[in-house]
């Protein structure tokens, strides 16, 4: 393990990225990130949400600039000014979201945007049959003539992969590739990597997983906060010494001191299962005052989870229970009745109206507090607002336009309009997602103010500092499936990411 | 421009000014350009014509707009939920036939007040059939409505084989033609009524700010437990009845009903709504911007008139009319 690539520099024709930095405004999310890939290597690159991995991918495939740095490709300066000029040199990247027109062929979308002609006509005939010369290269026999929308997602994938290959790609960069396959795919997905890679090609690999990264990958590269914290030579390194590696910062954050939760069960999930298998079986109860962490990987079901038992998404099977009474699970409406109101992940496309004004947005949902009788007066709206606003020290008034408030204080209308009712079951889905860290320790303030009021708290964050600092106790979810709940005396990182990546 | 106006109020008594701002710039909201397009026209047209401001013009426009302004009214709700609806002027004529066939004494002869009654239903009933394919069926607005526009339009036709209905009570037809107090007929009374009736629900009831919020977005009215699919069905059936009423009131202005009337009538309603202020993509818009917009083209069609210019002539002015409203207003809001 070295920390200066400089020592480590044969020269090859591989990949050097030397010093890359890159800020958003104030917030540097890449800082001095050098590491090398060689020829016929794969490297894995590892890291929490936000260290920076799709970052520095980014730039690499052309999709980002840097702001400082360079990097050396094939023994030549390389800086591509677009995605256009990274697959020109050879560099291509699979994206966690495929990027593929599902209504046209396979072939015609492994040759999109340079379509083969032939006399001033689209050449199909050339097309279908090198498209399926290379998905044979991948051991695939899938027709190139298939509309991509009827393939499954490992299939689109492959497609996406023949694609990179018949544009001579020397470097693969893929962002989760595993993240929506299953075993047997994954294994096919390696053994194609392995084949190519024999052929000379190397690889960018990022993922969560670290029992795959062991098996796939020939080097490790560790990233946290913008920054490589870690290169390892080889990749059956121990997954713990990994693991705290990746999020073993120390916390800096202030989190409130908790108050102990009382003995009331407020909210009892059992066998709650999605009609898509985004969670099967999920069973566990909150107590008043309790704050439970939700925690797990990007895609492990937590939000979907916490969707249904707000109403805002159906299941499949088994129950929830407010305060002993079931919940008839048909929508939010019958949920908030019961005392469940949910705080979503997707602050301005699921929790605010951005068109309207702190107040509007406050009455929205409390009709039937503001306008009992069905009639909403203005002066009605702005009592009611500057109560929700001063009980959460929103920095607003009610008529000003919510798009104007900072992340933080928007967050905090979302709390301030069902604090009211008041509810049973608090629920909130990434609370601090896109909050200056500064403006997180508010935040945090206030759930733990919920809890001490005596309402049952549900919090998932994939921020894990986040899920042990404010938990009595922690759920942890992988692919669908409930792996424990942590007491807050036994969680910590590395026994949640433990469980998250199993 | 939030930090000025905070300092201004902190050095003026905070509380009232601000209110009586607040409740000044809520009136106008939206319409303020729109409001002032429409005076610039009237003073135009006082300028360049002697007949422009009479009080027998003045009313000439009221009686032409009704039509347009009573559908408008349900086109401006459709709109601020975010929707569209194509069929309304294919509704107007089927309701209007449907009135015809049942009162009409060379048909059914059953009275007016059955052929109106039978009229308003067969219209809501075709809103809500086109409130269920958005709801249910999950069609975007534009392909519902449009399906239900040929659909109306079709039945419009069936009822008489293509032929026009004529000939109506005088007391039918002096709806639209005798004026009360000297200046009021009962058709111009009504659509007035019908403005302020539902310029008041969407400003002060419940239900009406719900529709904000849904056109805004209709994932976080959901979230907040705002039943948006069955608010959804009302707009539509609501949007349907007063496209029928407004077919009755054509009918009394008319003495007659024909299976073509109404024809493009949609495209000057959604004008009208998108003039006044409000946003195709919904969430923004009122009744009282609709009524400016729908002023507009009633006096900007009655002032070409007075002009003399040729009605080809009028149809460019409108369009640009139609584009200017809306460039404007999307500076407007770039500039915010």
């Amino acid at each position: 393990m070295s920390l200066d690539p400089s020592h480590t520099h044969t020269p090859h024709l591989g990949l050097f990225v030397s010093g890359l930095c890159k800020s958003y405004g104030p917030v540097q999310v890449l800082a001095d990130a050098s590491f090398e890939v060689r020829p016929g290597e794969v490297v894995a690159l590892l890291g929490e949400n936000g260290a920076g991995k799709s970052t520095v991918s980014n730039i690499i495939a052309g999709s980002t600039k840097s702001d400082a740095g360079s990097i050396t490709w094939r023994g030549k300066p390389y800086s591509p000014a677009s995605p256009a000029a990274a697959i020109d040199a050879g560099v291509g990247m699979i994206h966690q979201e495929l990027k593929l027109l599902p209504d046209l062929s396979v072939a015609e979308n492994v040759y999109v945007g340079r379509l083969l002609m032939r006399g001033g006509r689209i050449d199909r005939a050339a097309m279908n049959s090198r498209a399926s010369a290379q998905l044979k290269r991948l051991g695939l026999d899938v027709s190139p003539e298939r509309k991509v929308r009827t393939l499954r997602i490992a299939a689109q994938q492959q497609v996406e992969i023949a694609k990179a290959l018949t544009l001579n790609a020397e470097l693969l960069i893929f962002d989760e590739p595993t993240a929506a396959l299953g075993s047997e795919e994954t294994e096919l997905l390696f053994k194609q990597i392995r084949k190519l890679k024999a052929e000379g090609m190397s690889f960018i690999y990022i993922s969560h997983r670290l029992d795959e990264v062991a098996a796939i990958a020939d080097r490790v590269v560790v990233m946290r906060d913008g920054r490589i914290v870690a290169r390892h030579e080889r990749a059956d390194v121990p997954v713990r010494a990994i693991v705290e590696q990746m999020v073993g910062r120390s916390v800096e954050r202030m989190f409130p001191p908790l108050s102990e939760p009382g003995s009331e069960t407020l909210l009892e999930v059992e066998n709650l299962s999605s009609p898509e298998r985004s969670f099967q079986n999920v069973s566990f109860s909150v107590r008043t005052g309790e704050i439970l962490g939700i925690a797990g990987l990007i895609g492990a079901g937590r939000t979907e989870l916490v969707r249904a038992i707000a109403g805002a998404d159906p299941i499949s099977s088994g129950s929830v229970r407010v305060a002993g009474k079931p919940v008839h699970l048909n929508g939010p409406a019958a949920a908030i009745k019961a005392g469940v109101v949910l705080v979503p992940e997707d602050r301005k496309a699921q929790g605010v109206v951005l068109d309207q004004t702190i107040g509007e947005n406050l009455a929205i949902g409390n009709f039937d507090h503001v306008a009992p009788n069905g009639w909403v007066f203005p002066k009605a709206v702005q009592k009611f607002a500057e109560a929700g606003i001063g009980r959460l020290g929103v920095k607003g008034r009610p008529n000003q336009a919510i798009s104007k408030l900072s992340g933080g204080n928007q967050q905090k209308v979302i709390i301030a309009k069902w604090i009211s009712r008041p509810p049973k079951v608090f629920i909130l889905d990434e609370p601090t997602r896109g909050i200056d860290v500064g403006a997180r320790a508010a935040i945090y303030d206030v759930i733990a103010d919920l809890a001490r009021s005596g309402m049952a708290v549900v919090v998932v964050s994939s921020d894990l500092e986040e899920v042990l600092g404010l938990s009595h106790r922690v759920l942890v979810l992988s692919r669908g499936r409930q792996r424990g709940i942590l007491d807050r005396s036994e969680a910590s990182n590395v026994a949640v990411m433990e469980l998250a990546t199993s | 421009m939030a930090v000025s106006n905070g300092a201004s109020e902190l050095k003026a008594g905070p509380n009232t000014q601000a209110a009586a701002g607040a409740k000044l710039s809520a009136l106008f909201a939206g319409t303020m350009g729109p409001l002032i397009g429409l005076m610039l026209l009237c003073l135009a047209l006082s300028l360049t014509t002697d007949t422009f401001l009479t009080v027998r013009n003045i009313l000439n426009v009221l009686d032409q707009v009704t039509v347009l302004g009573i559908m408008a009214i349900g086109m401006t709700l459709v709109i601020l939920i975010g929707g569209i609806d194509l069929s309304v002027g294919s509704v107007l004529a089927l309701a209007a036939m449907v009135m015809g066939f049942v009162a009409h004494p060379d048909h059914l002869d059953l009275g007016m007040p059955a052929g109106i009654v039978t009229a308003l239903v067969v219209a809501g009933l075709c809103g809500l059939v086109s409130g269920l394919l958005v709801t249910v069926t999950k069609l975007p607005p534009f392909i519902a409505t449009l399906a239900m526009m040929s659909v109306a339009r079709g039945l419009a036709n069936m009822i008489t084989d293509g032929s026009q209905i004529i000939g109506f009570p005088d007391w039918f037809t002096s709806l639209s033609i005798i004026r009360h107090f000297g200046f009021l007929s009962v058709t111009v009374g009504l659509m007035i009524v019908l403005a302020i009736i539902f310029a008041t629900f969407l400003n002060y009831r419940a239900t009406g700010r719900s529709l904000y919020a849904i056109g805004g977005s209709a994932e976080v009215a959901r979230l907040s437990g705002i039943p948006v699919k069955s608010l959804t069905n009302w707009v539509y059936a609501i949007c349907g009845v007063l496209a029928g009423l407004a077919g009755i009131v054509l009918a009394a202005r008319l003495d007659s009903v024909q299976p073509s009337s109404g024809f493009g009538y949609e495209l000057d309603t959604i004008a009208a709504v998108v003039i006044g202020g409000a946003s195709l993509s919904g969430g923004v818009g009122s009744i009282g911007g609709t009524a400016i917009g729908v002023l507009i083209i009633g006096v900007l069609r009655n002032g070409l008139n007075l002009l003399g210019v040729s009605p080809f002539i009028q149809q460019v002015v409108i369009g640009v009319v139609i584009a200017l409203a809306v460039a404007t207003d999307t500076w407007r809001r770039r500039a915010q």
